[in-house]
């Protein structure tokens, strides 16, 4: 072993054990959150977008508006696309190249949270049935990797969403630098992550958590405190009651993040 | 559509009813533990091999095996016919699987090697990821590797305003919810979770319930299944 990874793993060691007696090396309670940040608008040239900050880590996410084809099962419905990017300048860990699970996984559970929220008015997004619809493209970037970024990406995605407007149409043409109606938008996902380590769940993991934690669960909540979205991820088991015990806190947790927006 | 009649789901399942099942274990000749699986009109077939040599040699771990699962559609199992290959989809059922079982197996007894498991999804209709790992599990304990457990996954979900038993493929389109678990009978612990769609916490609970005997029950059918292969090979012996 070097002597890096001997560090690192007595490191661990204290992380775990003090996460035993109830403390958080940052010197969090189990359930706070890290303090959020948002910048709206940081890119006008997308149709939205939003940077969020949870403690250290960044997520940028984009909305580029397209128009497409709909699929033959939703022929007067817009599409939502959703992809993430780990880019290598957001942590020693990411590469470059196609993506890896992770990305795939943080993006198609940030596109669950709205897809199934309902967040998005898709048949408002229908140009001409069966021919012509507004793609929504959804495009997650990550600056800085401190832990969490499935809660970042999905609190930047719905923020990006809500201040996200249409190209300007005129007969028939798209005139993607001019600025059309606003995105109809009737919802407000709220993701909410919990790292397991040693039997304990804490809310909003920290990089250095996530190294030592076991598995991980996330939930999304919708506005009337229903859960849309779930995912266990890591190889660690649950019991049923810490499964409903996060359950409890994502739903209150969703209703005071949303007097945020 | 009509999802819900009399009391009836759309295939005239109850509520709490699972589809018809059908599992076959040691199907394969060539790989070390092997099931086929018809769960409904899903047909799934799990291969297992290893313990074996690990490639590329900088992936190998010096204090445990390394798991790999790849779960894969076959172009003919859906409706349209579907580009072969991974995709996002079939990369993320493929994590959250492996992530299930890396805490079952002992993955500790053998260290440098690789145990690698595969399914092929020939034919699908709703709740695929489950079947594939209730198979591939089979085929685990097939291939004689030392785990923890047998685990087992099944889903349940919201059709209708009713919490149902394992989505059938017109419950899946048209239903407002669905919540895959798979666990471990013996502890009851949950190894894999997922859940889309719209639930308050009360159906929720009751979907989680409902899935969690589903998990029973098919466990029962695993355990029977392994049972009468060996059963077999024993009476060929005995009559030696």
């Amino acid at each position: 072993m070097e002597t890096s990874e001997i560090v690192w793993e007595i490191k661990k060691d204290s992380i775990r054990k003090m996460i035993q007696s109830g403390k958080r090396s940052d010197g969090r309670a189990l359930d706070e959150y890290r303090k959020m940040e948002f910048l709206e608008n940081y890119i006008p040239k997308a149709q939205g977008s939003c940077l969020v900050k949870i403690g250290d880590t960044q997520v940028l996410v984009g909305i580029k508006m397209d128009v497409g084809t709909p699929y033959a099962d939703s022929s007067d419905r817009g599409n939502l696309s959703t992809s993430c990017e780990l880019v290598p300048l957001a942590s020693p860990d990411f590469n470059a190249g196609p993506p890896g699970e992770e990305s795939i996984e943080t993006a198609r559970v940030v596109d669950r949270g709205i897809r199934e929220s309902k967040m998005i008015d898709l048949e408002k997004l229908c140009i001409t049935e069966g021919e012509k619809v507004w793609t929504v493209l959804v495009d997650i970037h990550v600056l800085d990797h401190d832990g969490n970024l499935i809660d970042a990406a999905s609190i930047a995605s719905v923020k990006a969403l809500l201040n996200a407007y249409l190209p300007k149409m005129e007969d028939g043409k798209v005139l993607y630098t001019e600025r059309g109606e606003k995105l109809s938008v009737r919802e407000k996902p709220v993701s909410s992550t919990f790292a397991s380590i040693g039997g304990k769940n804490l809310l909003d993991p920290s990089y250095e958590e996530e190294m030592v934690m076991d598995c991980k669960f996330i939930i999304v909540t919708t506005e009337d405190g229903n859960i849309c979205a779930m995912q266990k991820s890591g190889s660690g088991p649950y019991n049923r009651r810490d499964i409903e015990e996060m359950v409890e806190t994502a739903i209150r947790r969703g209703k005071e993040v949303r007097k945020q927006f | 559509m009509e999802l819900i009649k009399n009391g009836k789901r759309i295939d005239g399942r109850k509520f709490d009813e699972l589809r018809p099942i059908k599992i076959d274990v040691g199907v394969l000749k060539r790989a070390d533990g092997s099931c086929f699986m018809e769960w409904g009109k899903n047909k799934v077939l799990a291969a297992v091999y290893g313990p074996r040599e690990c490639f590329p040699k900088h992936t190998q771990n010096s204090y445990k095996a390394k798991l790999t699962y790849r779960y894969n559609m076959a172009p003919f199992s859906v409706d349209d016919r579907k580009r072969p290959g991974p995709d996002r989809r079939s990369t993320e059922i493929s994590k959250v699987s492996r992530e299930a079982l890396e805490k079952v197996i002992f993955l500790e007894y053998f260290p440098r090697t690789a145990i690698n498991v595969f399914v092929e999804v020939l034919q699908a209709d709703a709740g695929t990821r489950c079947v594939a790992l209730t198979a591939a599990s089979i085929a685990l304990a097939d291939a004689g590797i030392p785990m923890r457990d047998v685990i087992v996954a099944c889903a349940a979900g919201k059709v209708e305003d009713e919490i149902v038993l394992d989505l059938c493929q017109e419950e899946d389109n048209f239903g407002s919810a669905d919540l895959p678990i798979a666990i471990s009978p013996r502890t009851g612990q949950i190894h894999l979770m997922q859940m889309d769609g719209i639930l308050n916490e009360k159906e929720f609970k009751k979907a989680f319930d409902m899935a969690t005997k589903g998990c029973l029950e098919v466990h029962e059918m695993q355990k029977k299944a392994l049972r009468d292969k060996y059963e077999k090979i024993g009476e060929v012996y005995g009559n030696e």
